[in-house]
């Protein structure tokens, strides 16, 4: 195939992958984008394979049978509430795999056609070894906040004195030491560039806590994208070039979704240190005085029975509990009640964008009874109940009104203006923001004490 | 005179180096046939910088505005599938894992196949799995 036929094909395939993108506007083209997506890919693969580059199989055809396998079993095996870390993970392949193809490509350049070993052209040096650096920055990123999600580490986040400075100067000393290598094109400084690029990613992650993980997801999600542009540039490659850019931007996007959704800056979040993984427990000084209304299983049936509209709003402790089939079970029989049930998500709920949407469709709750912060907030006004569970600082007042805290200016679902607010939780402790909820001591708030699945089950067991 | 063991070392050397020169030769004879195969479809030398960033930024812009037409109920679908279509660096996998012969490169080229095949079927089944979930309500 010559080189100009196999160019149109990758054009091809670029403009599948587009539509790929373009199916997620809604539910309905979603699946057929999926598709649009796995064809993509088939094209660009068989085109390279056709390609005069490629004249041996074996080895080709031996990695996609072992990669697609495994891929396969982690895939079909995986729970939607491990999704965070799976995506992590699969984030740190694509790193890995960047790294791997720059690493080719400066040791036998003759194969992608940019020059022969010991003397790359030198725009190719320039593109491979930004294509490398960002691959190695994703590939060890990704474990970090991999392990941070899988609870491997603590989600706390790991703060040591000059941090900052080390990781400043780490970075300049890359932007040097691309400079060096693309000058001299030695290869002991596309080594030491390799090294110093994984320990960048390590040290920049490190920081950042466990419920600042969708920003992660999204930040790394994006690196994979600029990473696989680099490559594109390196092999002027324009389907590498354009796939990469289209992930790159739309990870960009994403970050600054979830930032928006906190209030933060990026920088804010990158810089971490901020949160304390939701265990300290409040203090009880001025909270003493205050009385909080606890009730059981049966006075929420009660309550939700009588109630003629109820909003549920889900967060990652409904994800960490299992919790969202019994909690379909509980809306099906307030629905068959004649209740109507609605769902409202907060931006940054859970661990990754998105992620309590995928769970309450894994529990079959359609998709049309779930809303997003804007569509629904104003609708707690006029809403009998709001049925907290598992959320926590998302829903806490004080960042409306309370300039010194933390999380002031955070966009909230206003679940206190709902008549009752019946709130499903383990203990009394702070969210992750380390930020007491003043939203337990209002009169029409009712306290729900215990593990999100059983309070569940056992509401329905009442309502029965 | 030498003796006959350093002889046949410097025989060896010399058949060494030329190996070495022949592949070398080889290398060059590949690039200057693939630069000769560019030159007469495309410009001298295959596509330039400047083209190339052209396609980029453009391809940064459509990115934009597809991207913001999801919706937000599928930002976990669009996270797994860009990451399955991220792996289409397998591409560069392929070209490095490729040509006849064994050696490093193409050995790290068959281990990026193979991640990147990983990424492929695990991002593109895992996001099929999530997507058969969002049904529309009875």
């Amino acid at each position: 195939m010559s080189e100009n036929i196999a160019a149109f094909f990758y054009l091809v395939a670029s403009v599948f992958f587009i539509l790929a993108l373009r199916g997620l506007s809604s539910p309905q083209t979603a699946r057929a984008g999926n598709l649009y997506g796995i064809l993509g890919m088939v094209i660009a693969v068989a085109t390279t394979l056709l390609t005069p580059h490629v004249v041996s199989y074996w080895l080709i055809v031996a990695g996609i049978l072992i990669g697609g396998a495994i891929g396969t079993y982690i895939a079909l095996q995986i729970q939607m509430t491990a999704l965070p870390q799976l995506v992590a993970a699969f984030h740190s392949l694509v790193g890995l795999a960047a790294v791997c193809v720059a690493a080719s490509a400066f040791t036998a350049p003759q194969e992608f056609g940019i020059g022969v070993p010991g003397a790359i052209e030198r725009a190719s040096l320039v593109e491979m070894s930004i294509g490398m650096a960002i691959g190695a920055i994703t590939f060890t990123g990704s474990i970090v906040a991999f392990t941070k999600l899988q609870g491997l580490v603590s989600g706390r986040p790991l703060m040591f004195p000059g941090q900052h400075w080390l990781n400043a100067g780490l970075g300049a000393l890359l932007v040097l030491l691309i400079a060096i290598f693309v000058a001299s094109g030695a290869g002991a400084v596309f080594w030491l560039l390799l090294v110093l690029s994984l320990a960048l990613g390590f040290l920049l992650i490190m920081p950042i806590g466990g419920a600042d993980m969708p920003v992660v997801i999204s930040m790394l999600n994006s690196y994979s994208g600029w990473a696989a542009s680099g490559i594109g540039f390196t092999l002027s490659n324009s389907l590498l070039i354009i796939t990469g850019a289209l992930v790159g931007s739309s990870g960009a996007i994403l970050s600054y979704i979830m930032c928006k959704g906190m209030n933060r800056s990026i920088v804010n979040v990158v810089l971490g240190g901020f949160g304390t993984e939701g265990g300290t427990v409040v203090g009880r000084a001025g909270a003493a005085d205050r009385s909080v209304r606890s009730g059981s299983a049966e006075d929420a049936a009660f309550i939700l029975k009588n109630a003629g509209s109820v909003i549920i709003v889900p967060g990652y402790g409904m994800a960490v509990a299992q919790a969202q089939h019994a909690l379909r079970e509980m809306a099906d029989l307030l629905k068959k009640d004649g209740v109507q049930v609605r769902y409202a998500i907060h931006p940054v709920a859970g661990r990754m964008p998105g992620h309590m949407n995928v769970l309450l469709a894994e529990a079959n709750v359609p998709y049309d009874e779930v809303f997003e912060l804007d569509e629904i907030n104003r609708d707690f006004a006029s809403t009998d109940v709001a049925f907290v569970i598992g959320a926590n600082d998302v829903t806490n007042p004080a960042a409306k009104t309370d300039p010194d805290s933390p999380i002031y200016g955070m966009p909230i679902l206003d679940v206190e203006r709902a008549k009752t607010v019946l709130f499903v939780k383990r203990s009394m402790a702070s969210g992750y923001a380390g930020v007491e909820n003043e939203l337990f001591y209002r009169d029409n708030t009712m306290m729900l004490f215990g593990d999100a699945k059983k309070m569940c089950e056992e509401i329905v067991k009442a309502m029965e | 005179m030498a003796d006959p063991a350093s002889l046949a070392g410097r025989a060896g050397s010399l058949a060494d180096d030329a190996g070495r020169l022949a592949q070398d030769l080889q290398a060059m004879a590949h690039q200057l046939s693939f630069q000769a195969a560019t030159a007469t479809t495309g410009p001298v030398g295959g596509p330039s910088l400047v083209y190339e960033l052209t396609i980029f930024v453009l391809a940064v812009f459509v990115g934009y505005h597809v991207v913001w037409r999801v919706t937000p109920a599928l930002h976990s679908p669009l996270m797994s599938v860009t990451n399955a279509i991220s792996s289409v660096i397998i591409v560069g996998g392929l070209i490095a894992a490729g040509p006849a012969g064994f050696g490093f490169s193409k050995f790290i080229g068959f281990v990026a196949v193979t991640l990147a095949a990983v990424n492929i079927f695990g991002g593109f089944i895992v996001t099929q799995r999530m997507l058969q979930m969002f049904q529309r309500k009875k």
